[in-house]
């Protein structure tokens, strides 16, 4: 367990120092979104319905933007060879550099979500329900990306590889994110679209950590 | 006190037979040299027994049967695992928690390498023959009964190498067994020595 904390901690805080990645994510989703009411135009009432998906987006495409390093890194300098023979199941050291990515990354687009709300004009209302959503849901981006950074740690250059391999899966996600914020801001109801993201990140929480160990398995070489 | 039974182990790598028909016991206090051209497969075949290579025929077998072979060896290959923007004793802090028997704390252990004034210093700064050294205060972390060395001794300066042979000495006299693949001589004397040739034990 001790192991299992320290490598989530030292992943977080990799990706923070200078060149780990963690802020281009960040600047990133900020770049994204400021440019959004430029293109559509001071049309208060639609960037209004159109930001929570613009927020959401914004964050899909961020999240998977740093995750191509994630095991490449560790494959490169040889720590990947050290946490094999660790002891601990390879399972278990995926889960835990998730999380520590997770908290680099994915945590500060949701706590920037109501400076980045404000930006497209989006009440009170719909910030927290969007920051809710992404508190959900990139949990499941995260996880979902690391079975294609597993699959390209031996490729040079993987980074566009693993946005596209990832996209396809993450869709859902998306889905059920903006439905819960669209669904509580209207007429449909929120209940079950927030379920189902939640479960979507449950699940991946289990599966993503048992798909990705086998990646990295079969890439031994 | 372990003992490492290798027999008939063959490993294939990217469809071609690098190794076949090895097979040799690593008992307990020994060290084994393994020697051979480049390329003959000694890293292959320091890999393929830490288990971070999957053999295609053979069985590699430790007995006792406890722990698991990932838990009884530690592995030391041409990579440092070091991550420049950590200091030398953050580097070293992740490795004191992976199984085994606690060994030294990360102080003491750079104290025998003779690196303990760059505790607080990021790894980005150190030579190539520092970071070797950085290496072998891994070994000391968590103890584990088999070391599997893959040219420790290059890059390194005459004293280093003098410490390395201390450590590997240590370990072995309080029954730990060592491989080391080489191609210098080493300061201890090895029970046996294999040279790889073509696909095998030449």
């Amino acid at each position: 367990m001790s192991l299992f904390l320290a490598l989530a901690g030292r992943t977080a805080r990799l990706s923070l120092r200078a060149g780990g990645g963690a802020y281009s994510g960040l600047v990133f989703f900020l770049s994204v979104v400021a440019v959004v009411p430029f293109g559509v135009g001071p049309d208060m009432p639609l960037l209004a319905r159109i930001g929570p998906a613009m927020l959401w987006i914004a964050a899909l495409l961020a999240t998977l933007l740093g995750l191509d390093r994630l095991f490449q890194d560790d494959r490169d300098d040889g720590s990947l060879d050290h946490l094999i023979l660790s002891g601990m199941p390879l399972e278990l050291v995926v889960l835990a550099k998730a999380i520590g990515h997770w908290l680099a990354t994915g945590l500060p687009l949701v706590i920037g979500t109501p400076v980045f709300g404000l930006i497209l004009g989006l009440n009170a209302n719909a910030i927290g329900l969007v920051a809710l959503t992404l508190l959900l849901g990139t949990p499941a981006l995260t996880l979902i990306g690391t079975i294609g950074a597993a699959l390209i740690t031996a490729m040079r250059r993987g980074g566009l590889v693993v946005a596209v391999l990832v996209l396809p899966f993450t869709i859902p996600v998306l889905i059920f994110g903006v439905g819960t914020v669209s669904g509580a801001l209207g007429s449909g109801g929120a209940g079950t679209p927030l379920m189902i993201l939640a479960a979507l990140s449950l699940a991946s929480l289990v599966l993503a950590p048992i798909a990705a160990a086998a990646a990295l398995r079969a890439a031994l070489d | 006190m372990t003992q490492l039974d290798v027999s008939d182990l063959a490993v294939e790598r990217g469809g071609r037979l690098i190794l076949s028909d090895v097979s040799f016991v690593l008992r307990a206090g020994e060290l084994i040299v393994l020697t051979g051209l480049n390329g003959a497969g000694k890293s292959t075949l320091l890999r393929a027994v830490a288990g971070l290579l999957p053999r295609s025929e053979g069985a590699i077998r430790l007995v006792p049967d406890e722990p698991p072979m990932a838990e009884a060896c530690h592995y030391f290959g041409h990579l440092d695992a070091l991550k420049p923007s950590l200091s030398v004793a953050d580097n070293l802090g992740l490795w004191t928690r992976v199984a085994g028997a606690p060994g030294l704390a990360v102080e003491e252990a750079l104290a025998r390498i003779g690196l303990d004034a760059l505790a607080d210093l990021p790894a980005a700064y150190l030579s190539a023959g520092q970071r070797r050294r950085v290496g072998f205060a891994r070994l000391l972390l968590v103890r584990r009964p088999i070391w599997l060395l893959d040219e420790p001794t290059s890059a390194l300066d005459t004293e280093a190498e003098q410490v390395f042979g201390a450590l590997l000495g240590q370990h072995l006299a309080s029954g730990g067994s060592a491989i080391v693949a080489t191609h210098r001589p080493l300061p201890i004397e090895a029970a046996t020595v294999l040279r790889l040739g073509a696909g095998g034990i030449a």
